[in-house]
């Protein structure tokens, strides 16, 4: 059963997972054995729910059981220890973990989610071990789930969950805010691994893979739920605008049959309008009160694209002028590449093709399929179709999307 | 980045191999799979039977035509795989370069997998 099928229980499970999460590790502080129990919790509220119906109160129902669960396993691991057992059982955990009357599912998020995040997106693992157990340990998901999302067995998502968590134990890392120096770039780390659920799940096909349209929802719910947290962080902000904004292109960047379209050959009336809406105004919000950094800019450019109702009415000197700060502050290649694309569109496809000169030194980036397929557009646009041809056909050779390939494909043939 | 890790050596390498040649071979691919394991990089992968065992299917003269054995006649045949799903095109030839065949007469392909996602550009 797929999420997209029983929301009402998703996502009831999904805004529990972490507050039930934070406070089994409050109480017990072992994040790797907390964070199982509520695993098995998650798995038997999922199947039993649907069945019997969503309890009244379905984050105590969690809780009791995540908590039994914890004490079995704790039970288990301590048998031949049994004085220590009697120790780790001796407070009535139930009732110290029970909410307060009227407390539901719905409770607003507090530090416990901020401090989750902090851990499953500690700087000592690889980006794809946190985002594995940032989406189960805070977005709630199981692991079945984040396998299908990624097309890998469930059994080596499970491996790189557990081995995750014993890196995180490894690292004495604990249950707390980081102290205020190291805040910032922890910060930006969470953020980071945010941005590539999201990349995950929208540059997925559309239409096919619904699980991975699963991991846009998650990321832009995250988001949200952190900048409840943390109102005042201007990236932050940025990165929710910059989420939404593209993320309202999504019915728009496919044809029928699956084909990419490029942004400026997208039918503009189908864009979400109320991502847009919620997007442009969040920009606008926060570069009035924030010094601006990468996903604000982005976000800031995104916001431009929006503000045109047709393609032609583009303001790329804006765009332009943004990419330039872009570039100044964060520098990397791919920047670079979309600077190009919009010089081209103020000063001419050559003063963009002078700007890709550096990328095609750099012995990585020539060989990497959106420097060809950038140098294709702007070699068509000023008119050498033989030199385009073969950019689009060298592009289309070195991607590995296949959607990619197919859309390089078609300009080539358009060429050729 | 998912990555297919083509494994080529001659027919009946297996069975041509010393008792201590033999060790090492399946002692290495032990020891490498539960590495891969351990790290969550494992995909899958399996090793192929003798070619006798199966069939190749192409058009011959516009008929569907089976024939026994390879598709590819030649020295070395493709006799397993290994799907791993890693940081990077050099991770992935790190990994390929652990592999006992090498060090037996056979190599590896490393090939990119094609990705169902994409980014309009």
């Amino acid at each position: 059963v797929t999420s997209s099928e029983l929301p009402a229980v998703e996502n009831l499970l999904r805004e529990a997972a972490p507050q039930v999460l934070g406070m089994l590790v409050q109480r017990h502080g072992q994040f790797d054995a907390c964070e199982d129990a509520v695993q098995e919790a998650l798995l038997a509220a999922a199947v039993q729910w649907p069945v019997d119906g969503v309890p009244d109160n379905p984050r105590a129902w969690l809780l009791t059981v995540a908590n039994r669960r914890l004490i079995d396993a704790i039970r288990s691991e301590h048998s031949r220890r049994e004085r220590e057992t009697a120790l780790a059982l001796a407070a009535p955990a139930d009732a110290l973990l029970m909410p307060a009357p009227g407390d539901n599912a719905s409770a607003v998020p507090n530090d416990d989610t901020l401090k989750l995040l902090f851990l499953c997106c500690h700087p000592e693992l690889s980006a794809p071990s946190q985002i594995a157990l940032t989406l189960r340990a805070v977005g709630g998901l199981r692991t079945g789930q984040i396998a299908a999302a990624f097309l890998v067995p469930e059994a080596t998502m499970a491996q790189r969950i557990s081995r995750a968590k014993a890196r995180i134990k490894a690292t004495g890392a604990v249950f707390s805010l980081p102290p205020a120096e190291q805040r910032g770039d922890r910060l930006r780390a969470v953020l980071h691994v945010l941005y590539l659920i999201f990349n995950e799940g929208y540059t997925a096909s559309s239409g096919t893979d619904l699980q991975r349209r699963d991991l846009t929802i998650e990321a832009i719910r995250l988001t949200r739920t952190l900048r409840t947290l943390l109102p005042g962080d201007g990236e932050l902000t940025g990165l929710l605008a910059l989420m939404l904004l593209t993320d309202s292109h999504r019915d728009a960047r496919s044809g029928p049959d699956g084909v990419l379209v490029p942004l400026a050959e997208q039918d503009r009336s189908r864009w979400n309008r109320a991502e847009i809406d919620e997007g442009l105004r969040l920009v606008a919000d926060t570069l009035t009160w924030s010094e601006p950094g990468p996903y604000q800019l982005q976000a800031a450019i995104a916001a431009v694209h929006a503000e045109a109702s047709r393609a032609e009415q583009t303001d790329w000197p804006q765009i332009t002028a943004l990419y330039r700060v872009l570039s100044l502050i964060a520098p990397n290649p791919m920047v670079t590449l979309n600077q190009a694309a919009a010089v081209a569109m103020v000063d001419g496809p050559l003063a963009g093709l002078d700007l890709l000169v550096p990328l095609e030194q750099d012995e990585r980036m020539a060989r990497h399929h959106r420097l060809a397929a950038v140098r294709a557009h702007l070699l068509e646009m000023a008119g050498d179709r033989e030199s385009a041809l073969s950019e689009y056909r060298r592009a289309a050779r070195l991607t590995t999307s296949r959607p990619e390939q197919r859309y390089l494909d078609l300009q080539a043939g358009r060429l050729g | 980045m998912k990555y297919m890790l083509m494994i080529y050596n001659r027919p009946g390498f297996v069975e041509s191999l010393t008792d201590e040649e033999r060790k090492y071979v399946f002692g290495e691919v032990d020891s490498i799979m539960a590495k891969l394991t351990e790290s969550g990089e494992l995909v899958g992968g399996q090793a192929l039977a003798d070619p006798s065992n199966g069939r190749t299917v192409r058009l011959s003269g516009g008929q569907v035509a089976v024939t026994d054995g390879p598709y590819l006649e030649g020295k070395e045949q493709f006799v397993g795989y290994l799907a791993v799903d890693c940081e990077s095109l050099e991770r992935a030839v790190e990994i390929a370069k652990s592999w006992p065949d090498i060090r037996l007469g056979g190599g590896l392909e490393v090939r990119a997998i094609m990705d169902e996602a994409g980014a309009e550009m």
